[in-house]
This record gives C-alpha cells, structure tokens and sequence, in this order.
C-alpha cells in the first residue's frame, strides 16, 4: 500500500512538471504567432495604410502589386520592422542575461550605462567630429556609440576579475558609469551648436528610421552568434540563480560563466545602441515578463524574454506610427511611457518582499 | 573508501583560519559531525573540501586520490556540499530546481529516468507536495529541506552538510537527519554535517570531530568525545554526560562559572 502511494505521488510530481514544461512551449509559441502578426501589421502601418493580404503578396512576390508598394514595403517598412524585432529580441536577451548573471531584476544596459556611454560616444562624434575608429566615413556616429558601449561593457568585466567584487558592486559601478557619462554628455550638449545639438536629442531618443537592411544583416549575424552559445549554457546560467556557492559545488565555473555572458551582452547591447540609439526599458520589461510567464529557467526565460523584447518593440513601432496621424514619434520615447510603469511595479513588489 | 584531510591550512588574506588542521579516516556509509563554536573555521573547511577556497597547504585525499588533482566536474561529481546560506530568490519550482541540480553538466533535454530520480527523492523527504511551488514562496525550514534534496539527488560520494538544521523545526530536524543517516549508509556516502545540537549529533553520527581555532582537537566516537575537557574548553561552557533509557546519550551544558 504504501509502495503504491509512493509511485502515485512520484507520477503525480512528474507529470504536474510536464504539463507545466508543455504550457511553457504552447506559451512561446504564442508569443511568436503574436510577433510574426505584430512585425506584419508593422509592415502594413504607414502613412499609407495597407491590406495585410497585400503585405504578403509583396513579401511573396516583390513584383506582385507593382513598383511603388515593392519599394515602400522592401526598401522603407521591412527594415523597419524587422530591425524593430532583431533589437527588441536584443535588448530582451541582453537585459535578462545581465538580470542572471548580477543577480538583480533592475540590471539592463540602459540602468548599468552601457546606452549612455554610447550617448556620449555618439554626441562626441556629433559635435567634434572625433571618432575612435579610423576612416569609416558616415558611420562615425555609429562606429563611436559602438565602441563607447563595448568598452564600458569592457570596464564591467574588468570589475568582474577583482578579487572580492560581488556583483552589487558591479550594480552600483554601473550606476556610477550612468551618472558620469550623463555628465560627460551633458558638457558636450552645452558646448554644441543649434543643428549638432539636434542631431544628438534625435540620436539619443532612439528611433528606428535609421534602419537599412545592411544593419539588420550585421544585428542578425550577431544574434545568429550568440543566441546558441547562450542558450548552450542555460542550464549552468539557471544554476547560478541558486548564489555562487551553489553553483560552484555543482560544478560550475562562475567566473568564466560570468565572463563569456558579459561578452555576449557586450555584443547584443553595443549593436542595438548603435543602431537604433537609445531605448530604454526594453531590457527590463522583456525578461520582468518572461520571468512571471515562465520562471526562471533559462532554457525557456531566455528565448521568451528575447521574443517579448522583439514583440514590444515592434508594437511600440505600430504605436508610434499610428499615435497623431502624419507623426512618426521615435520608438524610445513611447517604451520609455511604457517602461515607466512597470519599472515602478517591480520596486513596489521588491519592496514588499523585503517587509515580509 | 574513505576520506581523509592532512595538515590543511587555509588562510583569507593574512587571517589563517585552518591550521594544520587534520581529520583521519573517514569510510563509507559514515556520519560525522563537525562541532566547534562560531568562527571556528567549520564553514571554511567545508568550502575547501567543496573546492570553493583553495588551501594554501595540505591535503584532501578521498579513495586514495588528491582532490586538488581532479577536474572541476569530477570534483563535483564526487562532493556535494551544503552551504550555510541557502536562501535564492530565484522562480523555480522546486521539481525545476532539484532537476537542475542533476542536469546543470549534461544534455539540454531532460529524461525519463531524471524525472523519476527528482520525484524519488521528493517523496523520501516527504515533500512531494512542495513539488509544483515556486522555491522563493517557500518557508526557510521547507527551502532547506528543498536544499537538502538537491545534494542528496546527484548521489555523490561525500555529502558536506553546513548547519541543514538551522531553519528548521524539531519534527523536520529529526526528518531530515534521520534520512540523510540511511542515505548514507544505504547509498554508501560518506557525510559530515556543521551542527550545534550536541544531543542531535549524539543521536545521528557515529562520529565527532571538534574543530576549534582552526585545528581538529579531537575526533572519535561520540561517547569518547562528549565527555572530554577540550570540548566544554571550546564552548566555554561545563558538560555532563548522561546515557538516557532509550540508550542514547545526553549533554547538559551549562555556562562555564
């Protein structure tokens, strides 16, 4: 009798933890039906309104409703929409990398200074014209908010190696990061002139006109890179949510864990800022989203919180198209209205659970 | 086999917190019991035997082999260790994290038989019911017990256990010391765990160990131990030793004048 309980109980926990695993994948399947339908109503959305059947007929067939809809969906919509999928998913997965790894739900490249670092980078091509990569022309602005956001990505992971560093250190080093390039930038507005300063508010508001299919091939490319060798670690990157001792006695190299993820945020966080300039909260909200739909296991937290990254941004691409007829608002400032809230909820839920 | 540690120092910076400190045979199926007062260096011989610190010298030898010479996964395929701090904020549930703790090496897809050893090892706990709640709604007693589950589902060869009764009440205390004695003697473990109770390690282990100022003192048999000088010295308190009807033996401790 009490044999048989026993293998009644056992089932009884393995099948609850199917039937869960089972909802997690029906659940990530969703949320890609949502983003392939949000990336085609994106498409769709302009100021010329169109079917979304004739969105797939020039997807299909380029030639199929003529030149002027093969141009504007080819060459103006599709990189829009798609840039807005490939750097959502990269803020959602850099965010809830940098979540795991430093062990706090507020870490994202914009909370750590990743993105002001590449503002100040970006303002400093603008306004004197100084690049810290030779000869790459009109990418200055780019090429620099790139290097800018890698080194401080660099600055991080040296912290990392310091013996006795834990990672609330490396928070509060971030924030520091973020108030000092904020500073930085805020010198190099002062002294900018009417048009430069312009060009560094546009830039810094984060928008997705500047989007080309060459960009979103080297966004894909990066992601292509990382997304495997994140996802080849999951295990190891869940077993680090259970505090560094845990994870050593089970076998896991926590520095070189630590390292090898900063990189990859590195990568995702540097090309996404380049891009699309600043857009802030993405990164939190995705994987803040994720982990209530889903857990924390990274096998399933990892893939949701790029595709929920993916799938704000490219509302949030709707939203600004359709916000004032004629307007297109830049995508950073509508996460930001979005972000806000749900940034407050999570210090009102962590705060709670610290009086309990 | 066995477990053995020769002359092992440990020091943090210029702090030396294990001195020459040496523990003999330990064989299979064992469970000893590491007494000493706070800072004694219990929690860091652990770490060093975990592989979290590194000894400046000495040994650990188990089954013949120095541990320093053994890989990181073979090392942690040998030795699951128990730290003090346990408490994670993660959103698990506990099935999810008594799984990582048998997958973290290995493939990305989880098999029938990883199932069935999680849900085994639930229900020798008496905590399948916990099985589908998040770890971080647990109480501390419930996510000790959850802790304890995940050492004891990789079925390693040594168990190290720091403190896995501090959050708990006496009917879990009893519980799980009564289960981790027939894991180790049924699977063939060796165990050491950090406790306080001295009437708990007199009851459980069949041997004591008393750390103090980063040496071992004494090591033997819990009714040799018990009633020595050196251990009341250690605790700064006075000790009598009494042998109760049901056989077992009983410390009363009283400050020392």
């Amino acid at each position: 009798m009490h044999q048989l309980s026993y293998i009644d109980n056992g089932l009884n926990a393995t099948n609850q933890y199917q039937k869960r695993s089972i909802k997690k994948i029906r659940l990530i399947g969703l949320i890609s039906g949502l983003l392939i339908l949000s990336v085609l109503v994106d498409i769709a959305t302009g100021p010329g309104n169109f079917p979304l059947t004739t969105v797939l007929d020039v997807i299909w067939d380029k030639t199929s409703h003529g030149i002027k809809l093969e141009v504007i969906i080819w060459d103006y919509r599709m990189p829009v929409a798609l840039t807005a999928l490939v750097v959502g998913a990269m803020l959602g997965m850099a965010g809830a990398l940098m979540q795991t790894i430093l062990n706090n739900p507020l870490a994202e490249p914009f909370t750590l200074g990743i993105s002001s670092a590449a503002s100040f980078g970006a303002a400093l091509a603008i306004v004197m014209g100084v690049g810290l990569a030779p000869n790459v022309g009109s990418l200055l602005v780019t090429v620099n908010a790139f290097i800018f956001a890698l080194c401080t990505c660099a600055v991080l992971l040296g912290m990392t190696r310091i013996k006795g560093v834990g990672t609330q250190t490396i928070v509060l080093f971030g924030i520091a990061i973020f108030f000092a390039f904020n500073a930085l930038l805020a010198m190099m507005e002062y002294s900018a002139s009417e048009t430069q300063l312009q060009r560094i508010v546009f830039w810094m508001l984060g928008s997705l006109g500047r989007a080309s299919w060459q960009q979103l091939s080297m966004g894909s490319l990066m992601m292509v890179i990382v997304l495997p060798f994140c996802m080849s670690r999951t295990w190891r990157l869940t077993a680090l949510r259970l505090g560094d001792e845990s994870a050593i006695s089970m076998g896991v190299d926590v520095k070189r864990l630590r390292i090898e993820i900063l990189i990859c945020i590195s990568l995702l966080a540097a090309t996404a800022v380049a891009f699309v300039g600043i857009i802030g909260f993405v990164g939190l909200v995705g994987p803040h989203i994720a982990r209530m739909l889903v857990g924390e296991d990274q096998r399933y937290f990892l893939p949701l919180s790029a595709m929920l990254g993916a799938t704000m941004l490219s509302i949030t691409s709707i939203v600004s198209k359709t916000l004032t007829p004629g307007i297109i608002y830049p995508v950073g400032i509508i996460t930001a209205l979005i972000g806000v809230p749900v940034f407050l909820i999570i210090i009102i839920r962590n705060s709670k659970e610290r009086f309990e | 086999m066995s477990l053995v540690l020769d002359n092992l120092n440990v020091n943090y910076g210029s702090n030396e917190v294990l001195k020459n400190a040496s523990i003999k045979s330990l064989n299979t199926g064992s469970f000893t019991c590491l007494l000493g007062p706070n800072a004694a260096g219990k929690s860091t011989l652990f770490k060093a035997i975990a592989g979290l610190v590194k000894p400046s010298s000495g040994s650990i030898i188990l089954n013949d082999v120095d541990i320093s010479t053994l890989s990181r996964k073979e090392r942690a395929k040998k030795i699951a260790y128990l730290p003090q701090s346990f408490h994670s904020n993660v959103s698990l549930t506990v099935f999810e994290s008594i799984l990582l703790s048998l997958k973290h090496q290995s493939a990305w897809r989880v098999k029938q038989t990883d199932l069935l050893q999680v849900s085994t090892i639930l229900e020798q706990l008496s905590i399948s019911a916990l099985a589908d709640r998040d770890i971080c709604d647990l109480s501390g007693g419930q996510q000790q017990m959850v802790a304890m589950a995940r050492i004891l589902v990789r079925s390693p060869e040594v168990i190290l256990l720091d403190e896995p009764t501090s959050a708990l009440d006496l009917h879990y205390q009893l519980s799980i010391l009564s289960a981790v004695k027939e894991l180790t003697v049924t699977k063939k473990i060796i165990t050491v765990a950090a406790l306080h109770d001295l009437n708990l390690a007199a009851k459980f282990c069949d041997q004591l160990a008393l750390l103090s100022d980063g040496r071992i003192k004494t090591q033997g048999e819990p009714e040799d131990v018990l009633g020595l000088s050196v251990l009341a010295e250690a605790y700064k308190v006075t000790t009598s030793l009494e042998l109760t009807s049901g056989g077992y033996l009983y410390v009363d401790a009283q400050l020392a004048g």
